[in-house]
């Protein structure tokens, strides 16, 4: 067995067994603890698509994060008053059903992300930074002075949704359906980066004149790329609100755009499971730190700052040594 | 609404952009010269805007405390180049983004530690206090207008700079071709630190000048550097032209846009609604401008390079 995969399968299971742990210790703050782990790293695993496989720099995938967050959000608020969402055209009913949620965050996500792709992939480098940078501030300042839905407060829903046949709030039920969620979106990565359109888009990243030489199109492959992986933030976003019963316009802020890609890069860019260990070393100290002392966020940039100057390639990248290729 | 009012309203939008391309002049010099992202420009802002409070404070005078924050965001410049930046040139943007998203962490946790959660104020000082009357009628902060003077004087001085100067030629030949000036024997590190403190100490000059205006608080940097970004972007990146060009559109039209929009449509909606659809519209304006401007010209309307 290669040491990446080793690795990879010791994450896996390791936040697999954190929760478990932690109700056997009697410590059920940590199961909150391993599902955000979860959440955010699925959040990850989607920009690493873009970002790590196919080198588009998005600086906005709180976008989508947030527009995952805010499906949920209004479906569920729909669904407590008992008020459609829509009538004209067609009657949409709000919903408490967490895989109806999902299918509306993913395709909400699957939209916007082809508008906002169309216009961003026309440009490169720095300019395609700011440009998903710019189209997700634009959401986040609709979210904020738009008060149907809370505004800057933003909206809280009682009642976490559920899903068939599990018990939402109970945590550790809660944690297994985003767990299983992350390992749906880390399979997906996987079969997308070993097959033959994982193989355009990393030549798309690499040589794009090569790729245009062999018939295929980089604009379209790129955008592919973009909109799958702001489906999978997005489904991470809905999962957020759900973890919380609340969502608001600081889950589209640029803040947490940044966060999602320190997640990647703190990980290993291009790196499967990068994304992960980077999320869960992060919210790790983010969360030791805080108990130490209250200006936390002095140390944790210190520790980041270190990181990116003395340790390359990211967390993977020290364990598991040189990626073989791409 | 009266010209009296689109007046006032159109200098607020051109003070606005000034400061603007205070901030927005450093990012696109250290962005066209060195290659390198800086996320933390806002906090060499908010240092200024900190600096000149204390030192206003503690002496009663504004303008010791914005000779110290000129000063001071320099040296701060100067020592983060030295002690971070240097080591990032060589990099991706990537790590540029998380190294200087790490530093922002640094300045904002450390300003608060030092001085509190609580938000300083700054006096406009007594010489440009009051307003000024216009011709066609309107009354005009002294302390605005003055703004966008020291903003234009700066922005000719910039110009001069760059194309009159030894330091200037050098900046744009390293813009063009660093290892060549260094094989003409330039020392490069001394010139980009010198960039980066110019830059940086523009960057405090906004932020002292602007603290007279808002309160000085932790984060403050932050909302104008993703402006700033827009606006060297909008301008291309590595012309300072483009900068105060972009600048000037982005502050006049974030500033109309938030009195004319609502207006707008209140012609053919109920009053409240119009509010809010406006309000929503004129927040999103200026990254609509980028969009649109990025569309058409993706390399911005001054490109420099490429």
């Amino acid at each position: 067995m290669k040491r990446e995969t080793a690795i990879n399968w010791i994450l896996g299971l390791g936040l697999l067994a954190v929760p478990f742990l932690a109700l056997w210790a009697d410590e059920t703050f940590y199961v909150t603890l391993a599902t955000r782990v979860a959440i955010l790293a699925l959040a990850g695993v989607g920009l690493n698509l873009a970002l790590g496989f196919g080198g588009m720099v998005s600086f906005g995938h709180a976008a989508f994060f947030g527009l995952g967050g805010y499906a949920a959000g209004i479906l569920a608020i729909h669904a407590f008053n008992q008020e459609p969402f829509l009538t004209v055209p067609f009657t949409i009913a709000g919903t408490n059903d967490m895989i109806v949620i999902w299918i509306v965050a993913i395709l909400v996500c699957a939209l916007v992300a082809v508008a906002i792709g169309m216009i961003a992939l026309r440009t490169s480098g720095v300019y395609f930074i700011m440009i998903t940078l710019a189209f997700a501030q634009m959401i986040y300042y609709f979210a904020i002075s738009w008060p149907s839905y809370g505004g800057e407060d933003g909206l809280s829903f009682y009642v976490r949704n559920g899903f068939p046949g599990l018990n939402t709030l109970n945590p550790i039920e809660f944690f297994l359906i985003c767990y299983a969620a992350l390992m749906l979106g880390l399979f997906l990565s996987a079969r997308l980066r070993d097959s033959r359109f994982g193989a355009a888009l990393q030549v798309a990243r690499q040589n794009e004149v090569r790729l245009a030489a062999t018939g295929i199109a980089p604009f379209n492959v790129r955008l592919v790329a973009y909109v799958i992986s702001a489906c999978m933030t997005g489904l991470a976003g809905a999962l957020f609100a759900d973890l919380n019963r609340f969502v608001g316009p600081s889950m589209l802020s640029w803040h947490l755009s940044g966060e999602i890609m320190i997640f990647v890069i703190l990980g290993g860019v291009g790196r499967l499971f990068g994304p992960l260990a980077g999320a869960a070393l992060f919210i790790v100290l983010e969360f030791y730190l805080g108990g130490i002392t209250e200006h936390w966020q002095f140390f944790l940039g210190l520790i980041l700052l270190c990181v990116v100057l003395f340790v390359r390639g990211g967390v993977i990248g020290v364990l598991a040594g040189r990626r073989d290729h791409g | 609404m009266t010209l009296v009012l689109l007046t006032e309203q159109l200098l607020n939008g051109i003070q606005f952009g000034v400061m603007l391309f205070l901030m927005a002049a450093g990012l696109t010099l250290v962005f066209g010269v060195m290659g390198l992202i800086n996320l933390a420009h806002g906090s060499l802002y908010m240092i200024g805007a900190f600096l000149c409070a204390t030192v206003a404070l503690a002496t009663g005078s504004f303008w010791l405390g914005l000779v110290a924050s000129l000063a001071g965001a320099a040296a701060a410049g100067a020592v983060v180049e030295i002690a971070v930046i240097r080591r990032l040139y060589d990099r991706d943007h990537l790590d540029q983004v998380l190294a200087t998203f790490a530093l922002i962490l640094i300045f904002s946790e450390g300003t608060r530690w030092v001085f509190g959660s609580f938000p300083l104020f700054l006096d406009i000082p007594p010489v440009l206090q009051g307003a000024v009357t216009l011709p066609g009628g309107a009354e005009y902060p002294l302390y605005r207008l003055t703004i966008i003077a020291i903003g234009l004087l700066i922005a000719f001085g910039l110009y001069l700079l760059i194309s009159r100067t030894r330091l200037g030629m050098r900046i744009r030949a390293g813009e063009s071709d660093r290892e060549m000036i260094g094989a003409l024997g330039v020392d490069i590190r001394t010139l980009y630190t010198v960039v980066f403190a110019l830059g940086a100490a523009l960057a405090g000059l906004a932020g002292a000048l602007v603290g007279a205006i808002q309160s000085v608080q932790v984060g403050m940097g932050e909302p104008v550097l993703i402006l700033a970004f827009v606006v060297i972007v909008i301008g291309g990146i590595g012309s300072v032209k483009g900068a105060l060009i972009g600048a000037i559109l982005v502050g006049v039209v974030d500033t109309l846009g938030r009195i004319l929009l609502p207006q707008f449509f209140a012609l053919f909606m109920e009053a409240s609604q119009a509010t809010s659809v406006g309000s929503a519209l004129a927040s999103m304006a200026i990254y609509i401008l980028m969009a649109i401007i990025l569309a058409v010209k993706p390399q911005g309307l001054f490109s420099a390079g490429a």
